[in-house]
C-alpha cells in the first residue's frame, strides 16, 4: 500500500428510474490494496462497480451523481469510455466463457484494441493464462472451446480475459459463488501474487474471503457504507458498528 | 369400504402406492391428451398431403423438362412456363438482396443500439403493425411510391422493392430473434473487455446469430414467391417473348412474367387450356417455394454444427 488514492468515490448517488439505490457514498481506494466489499444481497454492490467503469450507462434507466475519480481523472468526463473500461479488469459473479477458443478469448480484447502480431499475442495469453492459474491445465488445448471448460476454469478463462487488457484495476464480483473451493483457493492465490501489479476490489458474500485477502474492507448496506476501516478493526471483537459485528458474525444477513 | 375424505384417500396412496381414482382419473387425462393432440397434428398435414399429392397427380401428363425450359406458345395454351419460373426466380432474388442488408441492420440497430424511448418504441409498434398489412395495400404503395413517383415504372426492380418492403417487418423481427438468442452476457463480458458495440456484434453477435438470421431472412423472402398482388401491380405481365432456355432473358427495369400471374392467368383468364398444365404450373411455384426452403435449412444445419456454446 502507497498511500496513493487510486479511485476516489464522493457523495456517489445511484437510482434506477426514480429508486435510488445507492445513497450518497465516499471512500477512496488505495493503490495495491485489496479492497473487499461486504454485504448482502441487493445493497447495491455489484452497481458500485458498474457505475465506476461506466458500463451503468447500457443500462436503461440509471442515474447516477456524484464523483468518481480514478488517477485524479473524473470517470464521468473521460471522453474515450472504451479506455477507461480497458484500465479496469471486471470478473462477473458467473463464469463466461465467450464461444471462442482458450486462446481468442484471452486475445480477444488485445484484439480489440488493435493487437495482431502473434508473437506478441501468445505471449500476452501465456502470462494472462499463467497468472489466473489457468496456464497448465490447458496449455495443451488453447484451440478448444472456452465454453467447454468446466465452471471453475471458465472462470480463471474470465480472469485471465479481464488481465489481457492490461488493467490497473481489477474488480472481482463475488467471482468465487459459482466455483468449488479448491479452484478459488488457487484463484486467491494468483490474486495475492496480482496485487503487487495491481489494485483489486474484491466484492464478496464470503465474509471469510475478504477476512483471508483485504487489507481493507467496507461494510456496504442498503446503498450506504456501515463502516470502512482496515481488516485489524472490521474483523475484530469491536468494530466500531455493533451491525458489523452482527454482520461478521452471522448475527444477521 | 369406509368413506374417506380425499385427503385421506391421498395420503393412503401415497403411502401404499395403491391405485387410487384420483391416479387412474390422472393417467386417463394423461393418454386422453396426447392421442387428441396427435389427433389434430393428422388432421393438420391430412389437407396439406392431400393437396399436394392432388396437385401432382394432375400435373404428371406435363410434368417434363421441355415444360419448364419451353416458352408458352399458340395464346398460351401450349409450351411452358420457362419466361414466369425464370421471372419468379428474378423477383425472388432481387427481393432478397435488398431486403436482407436493410432488413439486418435495421435490426441489429433497433436491437443492439436503440434506447428504450418512445420514438424506438414507436418504431418497434410500426414494425409490428406492418406485418400484419394486406399484400394488396403494399401492392397500391409499389404502385404509388415505385411505379409513379419514383418513375422505375412497371418493372422488375419496381415489383422486387415493393416485395421487399412487405417482408421486411417479419425479416427484422426474426433477425431480432436470432440477435436476442445470444445471451446478454457473452455483451456485457466483451463491453467490460472496452470493446464497443460494434467490435461486439461483429465479433460475437453476429457469428452466432447468423445461422438464425440468414434462414430467417431466406425463409420470409421465398413466401413472396407466391405473392401475386404486389407484382401484379408493379411489374409483372401477363405475356412477354422470350428464348427458350434463355438465363437472362430480363433487365432490371422490364417487365417480366412470374410463376404466380401465370398461374392466375391460365386458370382464370385463357380458354383452352390443357388442365395438366395448370397443375403443373401450380406443382412448380410449390417445388420452388420447397426448394429456398430446403436450402435455407440445409444452411441453418450447416451453421449449427460450427456453432460455439
Amino acid at each position: 500500500m502507497s498511500g496513493y488514492k487510486k479511485v476516489e468515490v464522493t457523495d456517489l448517488r445511484l437510482s434506477y428510474e426514480n429508486q435510488e439505490v445507492i445513497h450518497g457514498i465516499s471512500f477512496d481506494i488505495e493503490q495495491n490494496e485489496i479492497f473487499s466489499i461486504i454485504g448482502p444481497a441487493q445493497s447495491g454492490k455489484t452497481s458500485l462497480l458498474r457505475c465506476i467503469n461506466r458500463t451503468i450507462e447500457l443500462s436503461p434507466g440509471a442515474t447516477v451523481s456524484g464523483s468518481i475519480k480514478v488517477d485524479g481523472e473524473e470517470v464521468r468526463d473521460i471522453h474515450n469510455v472504451y479506455e477507461l473500461r480497458r484500465r479496469i479488469g471486471m470478473v462477473a459473479p458467473l463464469p463466461v466463457g465467450l464461444p471462442l477458443s482458450i486462446y481468442d478469448n484471452v486475445a480477444f480484447a488485445p484484439r480489440c484494441s488493435g493487437l495482431s502480431s502473434k508473437s506478441e499475442l501468445d505471449s500476452l495469453v501465456e502470462r494472462c493464462l499463467r497468472q489466473s492459474a489457468l496456464w497448465d491445465e490447458v496449455k495443451d488445448r488453447l484451440d478448444t472451446l472456452g465454453t467447454k471448460l468446466s465452471g471453475g476454469q471458465q472462470q480463471r478463462l474470465t480472469i485471465a480475459r479481464a488481465l489481457s487488457h492490461q488493467p490497473e484495476i481489477l474488480c472481482l464480483d463475488e467471482f468465487s459463488i459459482a466455483i468449488d473451493p479448491v479452484t478459488t483457493m488457487r484463484i486467491e492465490d494468483a490474486l495475492k501474487e496480482l496485487r503487487q501489479e495491481m489494485t483489486i476490489i474484491l466484492v464478496t458474500n464470503l465474509v471469510q474471503q475478504a477476512r483471508r485477502l483485504a487489507n481493507r474492507t467496507m461494510f456496504f448496506w442498503e446503498g450506504k457504507v456501515v463502516e470502512l476501516d482496515t481488516n485489524e478493526v472490521i474483523f475484530s471483537d469491536s468494530p466500531n458498528d455493533p451491525r458489523t459485528y452482527d454482520y461478521i458474525n452471522g448475527i444477521f444477513g | 369400504m369406509e368413506a374417506t375424505t380425499p385427503a385421506e384417500s391421498y395420503t393412503v396412496a401415497s403411502q401404499r402406492f395403491v391405485e387410487t381414482n384420483l391416479v387412474r382419473k390422472k393417467l386417463k387425462a394423461e393418454q386422453t391428451a396426447k392421442w387428441f393432440c396427435l389427433g389434430m397434428v393428422i388432421l393438420m398435414i391430412l389437407p396439406l398431403v392431400s393437396l399436394v399429392t392432388y396437385v401432382f397427380i394432375h400435373a404428371t401428363p406435363s410434368l417434363n423438362l421441355e415444360f419448364f425450359l419451353e416458352v408458352p406458345k399458340k395464346g398460351m395454351t401450349q409450351g411452358g412456363i420457362w419466361p414466369a419460373l425464370v421471372g419468379t426466380v428474378y423477383l425472388v432474388l432481387v427481393a432478397l438482396a435488398i431486403s436482407a442488408p436493410v432488413g439486418v441492420m435495421a435490426a441489429i440497430y433497433l436491437n443492439e443500439y436503440a434506447k428504450d424511448n418512445w420514438f424506438h418504441r414507436a418504431i418497434n409498434l410500426a414494425v409490428i403493425n406492418l406485418a400484419g398489412v394486406p399484400s394488396i395495400v403494399h401492392a397500391l404503395f409499389g404502385l404509388g411510391a415505385f411505379v409513379y413517383a419514383a418513375k422505375f415504372g412497371y418493372s422488375i426492380i419496381s415489383a422486387s422493392l415493393t416485395l421487399a418492403i412487405m417482408t421486411m417487418p417479419v425479416v427484422i423481427t426474426s433477425t431480432r430473434e436470432a440477435l436476442n438468442a445470444v445471451p446478454i452476457a457473452f455483451r456485457e463480458a466483451c463491453w467490460n473487455t472496452g470493446a464497443t458495440k460494434w467490435q461486439t456484434i461483429r465479433r460475437i453477435v453476429m457469428p452466432n446469430s447468423i445461422s438464425g438470421i440468414l434462414t430467417g431472412v431466406i425463409l420470409e423472402v421465398s413466401r413472396t414467391a407466391g405473392e401475386t398482388a404486389p407484382i401484379m401491380f408493379t411489374g409483372a405481365v401477363f405475356y412477354k417473348a422470350v428464348e427458350k432456355g434463355d438465363l437472362f432473358p430480363y433487365f432490371l427495369d422490364e417487365q417480366c412474367m412470374a410463376l404466380s400471374m401465370h398461374l392466375f392467368a391460365i386458370s382464370t383468364q385463357v380458354p383452352n387450356v390443357a388442365e395438366s398444365m395448370k397443375f403443373a404450373t401450380a406443382i412448380t411455384l410449390l417445388g420452388l417455394v420447397l426448394a429456398i426452403n430446403a436450402t435455407s435449412i440445409t444452411l441453418r444445419m450447416w451453421l449449427r454444427s460450427r456453432k460455439k456454446w
